[in-house]
């Protein structure tokens, strides 16, 4: 069952993606297909979970390939809270190709299917994995946000005579909406780390490479707040340093969980 | 009945012709309603860049007639700058004008408004009421399905809608004005439109700027004190008629730290320029001169007039079907025709039979459902073949064949 709801829960975001990118080129034509199609693969994959979630001995989504799932879910879950909007759409040409190509990833690693038991116990993977999930998914989405951000101001510093032809949202929007992203990711990515931290003292063991690389990224993504806060940093800079930090949240994300699922 | 335009637009007649045939909504309803008199319909859209009048009359030539007279009464000197338009081709034209491709800014607002209060100050009958109905809602098809009408077409709401590029709602963003003089009203009139406030006028001579002030909000200032009131403004626009830079690049990177981030949009409409160019250089600050407000509209024009093709698919289809509604009422005589002398030789043959009550009402039902089933058909056909221009020859069979000559 799980595997049968896979493929629609990926049509529906590849003809997003397409439909995304149609409305790019030529503005009006695709938007409200895109919508669609997002929110319909989102429901798809979300009763994807629902019956791995029901069929698994556990924490369906402990494994490298489980948690990209759970995390696309997240990211995709994320991106409708402002994605409906037309002024935004522009976001979904960078989420979700990004989407389509994670949730391939996830089913080619097993990811989509009913897993083995996690020799973890249920509550510390739904507090640790969930969270931290939901801290990265949030970062994503802030560096999508970003993105995006340094693409206008780009147009706008070059004044580029076409920049009223393609909607994007207005740079303040971008900036602000990607601080208040990091701003609830951070105490989540906070919360799962401290969860990890706990088990590890009662449990033992030691500092992996990911751990590392979280750890920096926690601070990456603290920086920011403390310097937007305190320094009143915004735009480009801001932009940049959101950035720099998802490149971390890639490396954890995508190179490194093999040691930290391994251990 | 048939339709009938006659009118002038800025297309064939300049502006000293069109002034002298522009009406007001009320004196437009009141020449449309002498128009129509007792029995016919009129429509008279009268805006800055046309006048036109719609009729609809059994008589095409005298209907016609009647409108020329009554536009040439307005001004005599109309003739030569007049088009005459019947049937569809009225009906595409009204369509194309509110849609806004007629326009001579492809796709402006304001003609579908204008389009409504003519038909509403308008003497119509079902023919045009239906008519406008539909071309208000091929006008506003056009506007939802295509970007015909989404981009500024002058620098005034150029610089309005680059300001929403930066800042998104402008509603509680500050405007700085440097110069009181009439080049910059435009632009302050658009960007107050969409929410956002007057701060501060800067101006040589403290006159002018109290009175904008008076009229705008905010507070009146000499040129000296610009870079004081700098860090609170988040628009700067300048016209001023001075020879060198009013603004430079030191005073605005004097002013950033207290700014804490904030992004800075100036606009610099004067000629020569008032904010030194090497301003947009700074970070968060965004300049923009005439040239390249001028830019960005040659570019959202050439974009309206892209839009205006997809735009002309739609309107197309809509006349279209405007024409299948106007072909379909040349049958309907025939057909209610038809379906009456059907009802009555059902009622005469249910009459003739003698049935007590429960039979009647089953047979009631039964013929009923036969003569509906039987004349569905032909219904559909008939308006099928309306469509297609042969209406009249089908309703003139039908009248023969089933012997209504008389019922005409």
């Amino acid at each position: 069952m799980a595997e049968l709801l896979f493929w629609p829960a990926l049509l529906a975001y590849s003809e997003a993606a397409v439909a995304y990118l149609n409305d790019a080129r030529h503005p009006g034509t695709g938007g409200r297909l895109a919508t669609w199609g997002v929110r319909i693969g989102w429901l798809v994959q979300t009763a994807l979970l629902g019956v791995q979630a029901a069929r698994a001995d556990g924490f369906p989504w402990s494994t490298w390939a489980g948690s990209l799932n759970l995390f696309v879910w997240l990211v995709v879950g994320a991106y409708l809270i402002w994605g409906c909007q037309p002024r935004y759409r522009l976001l979904g040409l960078a989420v979700l190709p990004l989407a389509v190509a994670l949730f391939l990833l996830a089913r080619i690693g097993g990811g989509t299917g009913v897993g083995d038991r996690s020799h973890y116990p249920n509550v510390f993977l739904v507090l640790h994995v969930g969270l931290v999930l939901a801290a990265f998914a949030g970062f994503t989405l802030a560096a999508a946000l970003s993105a995006l951000y340094l693409w206008q101001e780009r147009r706008l510093k070059r004044r580029e005579s076409s920049i009223l032809r393609l909607h994007a949202p207005a740079l303040a929007r971008l900036d602000a909406v990607a601080a208040r992203t990091i701003a609830f990711a951070l105490p989540a990515l906070t919360l799962g780390i401290a969860v990890g931290v706990v088990r590890l003292r009662e449990h033992g063991g030691g500092l992996d490479a990911l751990m590392a690389v979280t750890i920096v990224t926690w601070t990456v993504y603290g920086a920011y707040l403390a310097l937007r806060h305190l320094a009143g940093w915004r735009g480009r800079r801001s932009a940049y340093l959101v950035l720099a930090g998802f490149v971390l949240v890639a490396v954890v994300r995508l190179a490194l969980p093999v040691t930290h699922f391994a251990t | 009945m048939s339709i009938v335009l006659v009118g002038i637009s800025h297309h064939k007649a300049p502006v000293e012709l069109r002034e002298r045939a522009a009406l007001d909504s009320k004196h437009a309803g009141e020449l449309a309603r002498t128009l129509a008199g007792d029995n016919g319909e009129a429509v008279c859209l009268s805006t800055c860049n046309r006048t036109e009048l719609y009729l609809a009359d059994e008589s095409a030539d005298a209907a016609e007639e009647k409108a020329e007279a009554a536009l040439l009464a307005l001004e005599s000197d109309l003739g030569p700058a007049l088009y005459r338009l019947r049937g569809d081709a009225a009906a595409l034209h009204l369509f194309r004008v509110a849609a806004g491709l007629d326009s001579m800014i492809p796709g402006e607002g304001e003609i579908l408004g204008q389009v409504r209060a003519a038909h509403d100050g308008g003497a119509t009958g079902p023919l045009l009421d239906r008519l406008f109905r539909q071309a208000m809602q091929a006008g506003r098809k056009a506007r939802t399905q295509t970007a015909i009408g989404e981009s500024p077409a002058s620098v005034s709401s150029a610089a309005a809608a680059l300001a929403e590029q930066v800042f998104g709602d402008l509603r509680d963003r500050s405007i700085l004005v440097i110069g009181a003089g009439k080049t910059g009203e435009l632009a302050i009139r658009n960007l107050v439109s969409r929410g956002a406030s007057i701060a501060f006028v800067a101006n040589r001579t403290g006159e002018r700027a109290e009175e904008l002030t008076e009229r705008f909000g905010g507070e009146a200032l000499p040129l000296a004190r610009i870079e004081d009131e700098l860090a609170r403004a988040d628009v700067v626009l300048s016209s001023t008629s001075a020879p060198g830079w009013v603004l430079t690049r030191e005073q605005v990177e004097r002013t950033l730290p207290a700014r804490k981030g904030r992004p800075l949009f100036l606009i610099d409409l004067a000629v020569p320029r008032d904010l030194e160019p090497t301003i947009h250089e700074l970070d968060g600050c965004y300049l923009y001169d005439i040239d390249d407000l001028e830019a960005v509209v040659a570019e959202s024009l050439a974009g309206r007039r892209r839009e205006a093709e997809r735009a002309e698919t739609i309107v197309a289809e809509e006349a279209d079907r405007f024409r299948a509604w106007q072909a379909s009422l040349e049958v309907v005589p025939a057909i209610t025709s038809l379906r009456a002398r059907a009802e009555q030789i059902r009622d005469a043959e249910l009459r003739r039979a003698k049935l007590n009550d429960a039979e009647r009402r089953a047979a009631e039902s039964v013929t009923a459902a036969v003569l509906n089933k039987l004349l569905h058909l032909p219904t559909i056909r008939m308006k099928q073949a309306a469509a297609a221009a042969d209406g009249v020859i089908y309703a003139d069979a039908v009248r023969h064949l089933f012997g209504l000559e008389d019922e005409r």
